[in-house]
């Protein structure tokens, strides 16, 4: 039956298709301008830093005293030298791992599951904007655990804290690796379950294989090390303990970041899009 | 509110033709059957007018959700057109962000942010300039009503407040058609006119036309133009409310509330129990206007009269329009 006229109920049925309809004016209605890249990311990371202080705060305290908690523990097996730097800087980029992979993981898969997708989904607003807005926010709210943990953890082990600068780049590159994996994995996950089980899994894994010396890792760890992109967080930062670091190495590393970061936000960006019209 | 006769020399904003969704069925697991597949919309065609306000009535699960996430471009019909202010929304269903605002059901992607926040940041993401979004978020949050509570997280609101906070974010960027989900869920009455206030000066000034999506029968006679009847998927019946009123227009509707068991043993009693639909101690008649008296005068006297704790007498509401048209009675809020 059709909806197109009241005769339809008292039984005159029209020919489905007769009335045809007529669009204002005859053209299509104007378009509304779309939101620019820019000032959306820029909406979207305000909105995203202002729910910290809602809801995240006592989980940046978590993550800042897991780190400081492990290092204290491990000061009782590791006395200075190669290990002590490995345990600062593992324990540092954790702070990142447990923010940007774990609770964004955490944040799309709650959002995905709840439909609140639906809310960014009806605005003109370009799928990265969204991605990029949040991904930017967690790792921001990594800033003062990480610097907090590095500082906390070069006075413990006696590390020189000329060079925790480094931190300039490592908390935005790592940042962007880890938090565009969290966001990918959070929207790709097709449950809100898995989506928090994967977080949990990567930020053990950025844990145990960071944290942990390399040096007597078997193999097959030795490699999951290497594809795991904290690693590559930790080991820049861990070099510019040295007195005379390579910064070639350094920049390397961070290099490894960038890219992990740039391929893991556009898959994010992807699932975004997939995830939102279904 | 004004008649759909206004609108109907109107050009079409809103154009739906033979509509089609239909959801996979679940595989079935150990101990659970498979389900049936289910077509969520049933070839379906709609014309909504320039300045109405265009009801969908029905129950949980007949489908109205689903009808709007496919005219708002959230979701991908299997078969049939869209067609939104003169754009194929089937093939281009990007463009109803920049044609609709719409305010859906749920609300966690802004519970975590204040009252302002939520509509400066959904008008930002509309496309509005910084100081724009501002100041329009000023004007709708002191146009609802919401000024005071402007910096409260969304989340420490109650229901009624956190939705009319969500359609505060609704309402900034301006958009020639609204499609509003559910939108006075748990709102008090004062909330309620506050939101039906905003809509009609935004018909009035603007000509905007509005898509609620609603299963209460109250409002739904009260504020909308006209109405579609939806039950599983398909649309059952289309008019103005006092148009399908008209449908039942020779009935009436009494509603017997019992004090403890019904006196079974008056005859006249025990012939209506076979018409009524019976709620607990309630009893709801459909009634010829005669059958309708004559029921009346045998409660009201002798000894059914002493069993008898309330009745109503009343002319037919939507509900009954859809319940004549065989719809399922349960899901249908009144009030």
């Amino acid at each position: 039956m059709s909806a197109v006229s009241a005769e339809a109920v008292s039984g005159k049925v029209r020919e489905r298709g007769a009335v045809r309809p007529r669009p204002v004016g005859g053209e299509p209605a104007p378009l509304a301008p779309r939101a620019r890249l820019l000032p959306a990311l820029s909406a979207v990371y305000r909105a995203q830093l202002s729910r910290a202080r809602v809801a995240r705060i006592p989980l940046l305290f978590v993550a800042t005293f897991q780190s400081v908690g492990i290092m204290i523990l491990m000061r009782g097996v590791v006395d200075g030298g190669d290990e002590a730097r490995a345990v600062v800087a593992g324990s540092s980029v954790l702070v990142v791992a447990f923010v940007a992979l774990n609770l964004l993981a955490q944040y799309f898969g709650q959002l995905r599951a709840s439909g609140g997708l639906d809310h960014y989904a009806t605005l003109p607003v370009p799928p990265a904007a969204v991605v990029l807005g949040a991904a930017g926010a967690y790792a921001s709210f990594t800033v003062p655990g990480t610097a907090v943990t590095a500082i906390v953890g070069s006075v413990l082990f006696k590390l020189p804290l000329a060079h925790l600068w480094v931190l300039a780049g490592v908390i935005p590159l790592a940042g962007a690796a880890l938090a565009g994996l969290g966001a990918a994995l959070g929207l790709l996950a097709p449950r809100q379950e898995l989506a928090t089980l994967l977080g949990q899994l990567g930020m053990s894994a950025a844990l145990l294989l960071g944290v942990l010396p390399a040096s007597h890792m078997p193999a097959p760890i030795a490699l999951a090390r290497d594809l795991l992109p904290s690693t590559y967080g930790v080991e820049a930062f861990a070099r510019s303990f040295d007195t005379h670091p390579d910064w070639l190495r350094v920049a390397a590393d961070l290099g490894v970041c960038a890219g992990v970061g740039v391929v893991s936000l556009a898959v994010a960006t992807w699932a975004y899009r997939r995830a939102a019209v279904r | 509110m004004k008649q759909a006769a206004g609108h109907a020399g109107e050009p079409v904003v809103c154009s739906v033709r033979g509509l089609v969704k239909t959801y996979a069925a679940a595989r079935g697991r150990r101990g659970r059957p498979a389900d049936q597949e289910i077509r969520a919309s049933d070839r379906i065609d709609l014309d909504v007018h320039r300045g109405e306000i265009f009801g969908l009535l029905g129950p949980n699960g007949a489908g109205k959700t689903t009808l709007v996430r496919q005219l708002t471009g959230l979701l991908r019909p299997d078969a049939g057109s869209v067609e939104l202010l003169g754009h194929d929304l089937v093939r281009y269903p990007d463009r109803a962000a920049r044609l609709v605002g719409y305010l859906g059901q749920q609300s966690s992607a802004l519970d975590e942010l204040t009252v302002a926040l939520a509509a400066e940041t959904t008008g930002r993401l509309r496309g509005l300039g910084l100081r724009e979004a501002r100041a329009e978020r000023d004007a709708v949050l002191d146009e609802l009503g919401l000024t005071a509570l402007a910096g409260r997280p969304l989340k420490k609101l109650s229901g009624g407040q956190r939705r009319l906070a969500c359609f505060a974010a609704t309402l900034v960027g301006d958009r020639p058609l609204l499609v509003l989900d559910e939108p006075t869920t748990g709102m008090d009455p004062v909330a309620r006119r506050a939101v039906w206030a905003a809509v009609d000066r935004r018909r009035a000034e603007r000509g905007a036309t509005v898509l609620l999506v609603t299963h209460n029968v109250i409002e739904a006679e009260t504020v909308l133009d006209r109405v579609a009847v939806l039950e599983r998927g398909r649309i059952i019946a289309c008019d103005t409310p006092a148009g399908l009123k008209e449908l039942v227009a020779d009935e009436v509707r009494l509603d017997l509330v019992w004090r403890d068991a019904p006196p079974l043993d008056v005859p006249e009693v025990a012939a209506l129990r076979d018409i009524a639909a019976e709620t607990g101690r309630r009893w709801s008649l459909r009634l010829g206007h005669a059958e309708a008296r004559a029921a009346v005068a045998a409660v009201t006297g002798g000894p059914a009269f002493a069993a008898l704790d309330d009745f109503t007498l009343a002319t037919p509401s939507l509900e009954d329009v859809y319940l004549a048209l065989g719809g399922r009675a349960e899901g249908l809020v009144k009030g």
